[in-house]
């Protein structure tokens, strides 16, 4: 196995270039390690959206990189990041999905620790001495939200979240309008592994590269306009590179804002939901939930671990160097109409999941790569698609090409970046 | 549903919906998934919830929710040739057993069992455990699906792709 320590024979600065990638990088099992350490303990990580936590109480266990957390509102209302770690002996203090709770017992011993993980009490007190609860409270992280995106990290003296999206937060934005003027929910979720590094989930975000092929399935079992809005390949999309390893890949132009276009025709697909809207919502509203409900017409890569893509959240989860876990959480209008919210489950399901119509056959790619990556220890993953044409890469006039590589050179340029640090 | 058009005709016997249902696992494990289409109502519901304790599938996420449109759309994927992972669709072997009638009433009868279902794919083997619960319907022409909900034990977790019918 290739060796890439930073002082090894092959340091990280040489396994990226400007147009590859080593295959080392989804494979050696020591650069998973330090990719823990430098990147998903040194960044902002997506943990929640704010609507899985709506009331104090309301939790859901997540993970920064490896670790598992907690992501809690404690009674104030504030939203806090607490790794999921008895002080004492180092059991979880909570292994349920989701919920509502007062408090955190840990099941070993008893310790009991407030919503905003500060240690509340401990069985038989007596047999410590000098013990100050304080120094024992559960560990908390930093915690910055952006438009309803929880993230937190391990570091003090990183840049705000604010900064560190920059450009991002105007495709955030252009993303929520998805709500159509009612905000927007996740309203559940898919979860599936594969047997890959999760970097090759990572570049599938920004790939429209694979989507008529990989997909074909999908498009067959659609009506001819929405193969039609999905044949990204011919629409005059383009891939832009954010900074920061993030990148956004715009597939189906006219569905950018959605906000805008209210006017157009109401596509076959959602006439009938159309139609039944009507029966309860003025024309005005109609519109603006028939235009929404598909989702926006660009994917949002967030590096390291999040996308905001058509109408659900990505997030990948690297379990191990050849294991990722990948979660689709579907997005409803939060208090909007039943009948649109129940269309963007059939949507998800149509797609999304381990029976949906196009995860299966990603996941077969990506399970695809990581076993032909086996071959060649010394050959590189190619990502020069696009490269020199007018636009791509922010280089030169015009917007470039929508299966232009951009996205994946954009984060693997990050990676570089910190890994080297 | 309406159960209007089944006047006259009695529920089925445990032991029919048993041979129904064995019936049914073999069509699957051969992947005859044209002759399993003929098997249902045309108002039928497949599902394979991911909550295990709803009922309300419809204003729920689902791995699958299919009415008729999407259970042949889903057929013809599997086997149109065009789906990468439904082309290399692991080869599975279930067995159902543990009947026990839930009720019925006219022509209906609900039964829920268990099904044990392993898949070889590769070098990997993987087991899927459910709870299934068929409603089935007597017809002039036989029994018929009318729905058939495939509660996996594991469905809050983490699966991997499945690229059959379960």
């Amino acid at each position: 196995m290739t060796t890439a320590q930073a002082n090894g024979p092959k340091p990280y600065s040489e396994l990226v270039k400007p147009d590859r990638v080593h295959t080392a990088l989804y494979k050696d099992e020591a650069i998973f390690r330090d990719e823990m350490e430098k990147i998903f303990q040194k960044t902002w990580v997506w943990v929640a959206h704010e609507s899985e936590i709506p009331q104090p109480g309301a939790f859901k266990t997540s993970y920064v990189g490896l670790q598992p957390v907690i992501v809690v509102r404690t009674r104030e209302g504030e939203i806090r990041v607490l790794l999921n770690r008895c002080r004492h002996r180092g059991a979880t203090v909570c292994e349920n999905r989701t919920g509502k709770t007062s408090n955190f017992v840990c099941p070993y011993h008893g310790w009991t620790y407030g919503l905003d993980g500060a240690l509340r009490g401990v069985p038989y007190p007596e047999g410590y001495n000098d013990f100050d609860k304080s120094n024992y409270g559960l560990v908390s992280l930093r915690v910055e939200s952006y438009a309803g995106l929880v993230f937190a990290t391990s570091k003090d003296d990183i840049e705000s979240l604010s900064d560190f999206l920059g450009p991002a937060k105007t495709w955030i934005d252009l993303f929520m309008k998805q709500g159509a003027g009612f905000g927007v929910k996740t309203a559940g979720e898919h979860k599936f592994r594969f047997p890959g590094n999760w970097k090759i989930q990572l570049e599938n975000t920004t790939d429209a590269y694979h989507f008529p092929l990989v997909h074909r399935s999908f498009l067959n079992s659609v009506d001819d306009e929405t193969g039609q809005t999905f044949d990204l390949m011919n629409q005059g999309g383009f891939v832009q590179d954010l900074g920061n390893g993030h990148s956004v890949m715009v597939m189906i132009p006219h569905l950018v804002d959605l906000e805008e276009g209210l006017d157009a025709p109401i596509p076959e697909r959602f006439a009938a939901l159309a139609d039944e809207l009507r029966r309860s919502h003025p024309e005005d509203v109609v519109r603006r939930v028939v235009r929404a409900v598909g989702g926006t017409g660009f994917n949002l890569n967030l590096f390291p671990n999040l996308a905001c893509s058509m109408a659900f959240f990505r997030v990948l989860r690297p379990v191990s160097v050849s294991e990722t876990e990948i979660s689709h959480i579907a997005i409803g209008m939060d208090g909007g109409p039943e009948a649109a919210n129940r269309a963007r489950l059939r949507i998800h399901e149509h797609f999304q999941g381990p029976m949906g119509f196009g995860s299966p056959d990603d996941a077969e790619a990506w399970t695809r790569v990581q076993r032909g990556a086996e071959a060649g220890p010394d050959l590189w993953i190619m990502l020069n698609r696009s490269l020199g044409v007018d636009g791509v890469d922010n280089q030169g006039p015009g917007l470039g090409d929508v299966s232009a590589e951009t996205g994946m050179r954009a984060a693997y340029q990050m990676w570089k970046r910190m890994m080297c640090a | 549903m309406s159960l209007s058009t089944d006047a006259g005709l009695s529920a089925p016997t445990l032991n029919e919906a048993i041979e129904f249902i064995w019936t049914e696992a073999d069509l699957l494990d051969a992947k005859d998934y044209r002759e399993w289409l003929t098997l249902w109502r045309q108002d039928g519901i497949y599902v394979v919830p991911i909550d295990p304790a709803t009922e309300d599938f419809e204003a729920q996420l689902n791995y699958a929710y299919d009415d008729a449109e999407m259970r042949l759309a889903r057929v013809n994927r599997l086997m149109g040739g065009s789906s990468m992972s439904a082309v290399a669709a692991p080869r599975t072997v279930r067995t159902v057993s543990r009947f026990r009638r839930l009720g019925g009433e006219g022509a209906r009868l609900q039964v829920r069992c268990a099904q044990l279902l392993v898949e070889h794919k590769r070098d990997v083997e993987r087991c899927y455990a459910a709870d299934v619960t068929y409603d089935l319907v007597r017809e002039e022409q036989g029994l018929k699906l009318a729905r058939k909900v495939v509660r996996l034990v594991n469905a809050a977790e983490a699966l991997a792709g499945i690229a059959y019918l379960l």
